[in-house]
């Protein structure tokens, strides 16, 4: 168990840094940086100003240095400051996280707490009518894009109540609280819903035709202790997998969702980061993002080990 | 009409499948009995319907496709058909377990072994979690498991072939059953470890005075351990005897041709069969059966009557009954 962890977290650290050139080269390739933006609004370009811009932001320098200036910042909790607003990245960063934590956290609690009994049901009445719809609407889940659907909403509230739903940033009551996060969370969690539910169901399916699936019936166990405790049991492996797998597309879901329901969280704010190619925010800001990626894979890793006893034990 | 001395009795029992290609009986008529404390093997080839005989017994068969649709079984008087899900998951697991063919696939991977018999104890008995985990160690220990206590917290992938079968008889005896269906118990298992969990289930059944119905297709199996034989073929009983009388006589054509199927060991000096005997052909198919002996087709023996009419189940004196019309000869002409 100890050599598995150890394994993981090394892996998870050459990922990282893997992930960190990828980020840093991609920035570098988008053609034009923050100060051929902020001249090109201008007009007039002296190419003088322009260098000597340049050179104060750290941009002319080789592209190593500038690495290296960059991530061992980074490692140090350094951000830097942010191109466009002259404030500290951190600053500018940490105050947006609780907000898109927050839908991130209720989008993923939806998918599952609605995905897997819903899959769940849907593979032990395999075949009937009830089963038929659930896979409609997962289907219907799937293709639906989530600012699509975001927008759906936007529209049927204020056609139904005459307004729509605003970010109300300082709720007073919890009710408030989640009312003002539901909606967008619901929005993109759709998606996730939808997914973990047709894992759940084939996965299900597959286990319920297992030989100690009989044996459990055989000793007089009921439906539901079947169905959940024995063959969810098993076939909820393959589930964490999609659902650590969708922790990355979630945030990338929530990129347009906050955009159409004007929630000043991280996302919204990496997108207009990366329009002024505000280098800090934006290198910064994915980064964290890849390590709450890779951290959620490496809690699917870690997840498998709790779930599964054969991998516990195959050191 | 009960007869008390029978743990269980079953009148022709009939379950069906129904499939894309046709409804097939694979369980046509069937009736028998066991009594407290007996063996009684049900013998015959993949496919002849003993499994499903025994998935019936639990009203388990999977539904759908396939469905009883006719007969009784009763079981101390109760008769099994006429409970509900509620009172049959009562039954199974306390008056009637189970144990099955493949003990590498049978117990749930993810559960520790002894949490596998509590479930089972628990189940049926309403005591403290405490107390079952001891009646789980001390089933362990009856089945002859080295340090039952550890065993129990491990998981059956830690456990050989042989160890979990031994587990999946401690948690079908661990509520003390009047009845045991063993469905090819041992056919998973090396040769040697064969003997051992045979040896083992009879020494249990003895024991606890359990009634059992052991499966199989090996009549090497059921010589040792049986009182009464029945041989199925096609979904249909085809002959019935006390393993005496089956071996010294058997009655019909099929029960011949099986007992040829056992390879014999050459003696010392006399040179090896060249050939293993086997029986020409193959089951026929259950959803286009002849109309008919289904035997017919791979019979030596066969006349035209045989294609024409099922032959009825008749007694040859004490108890032994064979479904052939040309059983008179069979012992002649082999």
């Amino acid at each position: 168990m100890f050599a598995y962890l150890v394994r993981r977290l090394f892996l998870m650290l050459v990922t990282l840094f893997g992930i960190s050139i990828v980020i840093f080269l991609l920035l570098r390739i988008v053609p034009g940086n923050i100060v051929d933006i902020l001249f090109a609004a201008a007009g007039y370009v002296d190419p003088a100003d322009k260098a000597n811009l340049e050179k104060e932001l750290g941009i002319d320098q080789p592209l190593i240095v500038q690495y290296w200036h960059w991530i061992s910042g980074f490692l140090r909790g350094d951000f830097g400051y942010s191109y466009v607003s002259e404030k500290p990245a951190l600053q500018e960063i940490l105050p947006r996280i609780p907000i898109t934590a927050r839908l991130a956290g209720l989008a993923l609690l939806f998918s599952v707490s609605i995905g897997i009994p819903l899959g769940v049901i849907s593979a032990v009445k395999q075949g009937t009518r009830l089963d038929y719809a659930l896979r409609v609407v997962s289907l219907s889940g799937l293709s639906l894009p989530s600012f699509w659907l975001g927008l759906l909403i936007l529209t049927a509230s204020v056609a139904m109540f005459g307004q729509m739903p605003i970010f109300n940033p300082n709720p007073q009551t919890w009710l408030e609280a989640f009312a003002t996060y539901a909606v967008p969370a619901a929005a993109v969690g759709f998606r996730s819903a939808a997914l973990t539910m047709r894992i759940t169901r084939s996965s299900m399916l597959e286990v319920l035709r297992q030989d100690y699936i009989r044996t459990a019936r055989a000793k007089g166990a009921s439906d539901a202790a079947v169905n959940y405790q024995h063959a969810l049991k098993n076939a909820i492996l393959p589930v964490i997998t999609v659902i650590g797998i969708e922790a990355a597309f979630l945030i990338g879901g929530l990129i347009v969702t906050e955009t159409v329901f004007n929630i000043p969280g991280v996302a919204r704010f990496l997108v207009e980061a990366i329009r002024w190619r505000d280098y800090p925010i934006v290198q910064n800001l994915v980064m964290l993002i890849a390590v709450v990626v890779v951290s959620a894979n490496f809690i699917v890793d870690m997840l498998y080990a709790v779930f599964d006893p054969r991998i516990r034990y195959t050191d | 009409m009960t007869d008390k001395s029978h743990l269980l009795e079953v009148k022709n029992l009939k379950t069906v499948f129904f499939t894309n290609s046709g409804l097939f009986k694979a369980v046509d008529d069937l009736s028998f009995t066991v009594k407290r404390g007996e063996t009684l093997a049900i013998v015959g080839e993949s496919g002849c319907g003993k499994s499903v005989t025994a998935l019936s017994l639990m009203r388990l068969v999977p539904d759908p496709p396939g469905r009883i649709v006719g007969g009784s079984i009763s079981l101390e008087g109760t008769d099994l058909l006429a409970l509900d899900e509620a009172e049959m998951r009562a039954v199974r697991g306390n008056r009637i377990s189970m144990i099955f063919q493949e003990p590498m696939t049978s117990l749930n991977p993810v559960m520790r072994i002894g949490d596998q018999i509590v479930e089972a104890v628990r189940l049926h008995r309403n005591i403290p979690a405490k107390e079952a985990r001891n009646i789980a160690v001390e089933m362990l220990r009856l089945v002859r498991i080295p340090e039952p206590a550890r065993r129990a917290k491990e998981y059956p992938h830690q456990l050989s072939g042989g160890m979990r079968q031994r587990a999946m008889i401690a948690m079908a005896l661990a509520c003390r059953p009047v009845l045991l269906i063993a469905d090819e118990p041992t056919t998973a298992l090396d040769v040697t470890i064969q003997a051992q969990i045979l040896a083992l289930i009879l020494d249990l059944q003895k024991e606890l005075g359990t009634g059992l119905v052991l499966i199989t297709h090996d009549l090497g199996v059921v010589a040792q351990t049986a009182q009464r034989v029945i041989v199925m073929y096609a979904g249909r009983k085809v002959e019935e005897a006390s393993v005496e009388a089956l071996f010294a006589a058997p009655k019909h054509p099929y029960t011949r041709g099986l007992m040829a199927s056992i390879p014999a060991v050459p003696a010392s000096g006399v040179p090896a069969q060249a050939r293993l005997n086997e029986i020409p052909g193959t089951v026929p198919s259950l959803v286009r059966l002849p109309k008919g002996c289904a035997f017919a087709p791979r019979c030596k023996l066969a006349i035209k009557r045989c294609e024409a009419e099922y032959p009825p189940l008749a007694d040859w004196g004490g108890g032994h009954l064979a479904a052939c019309w040309r059983a008179a000869e069979v012992a002649e002409v082999a």
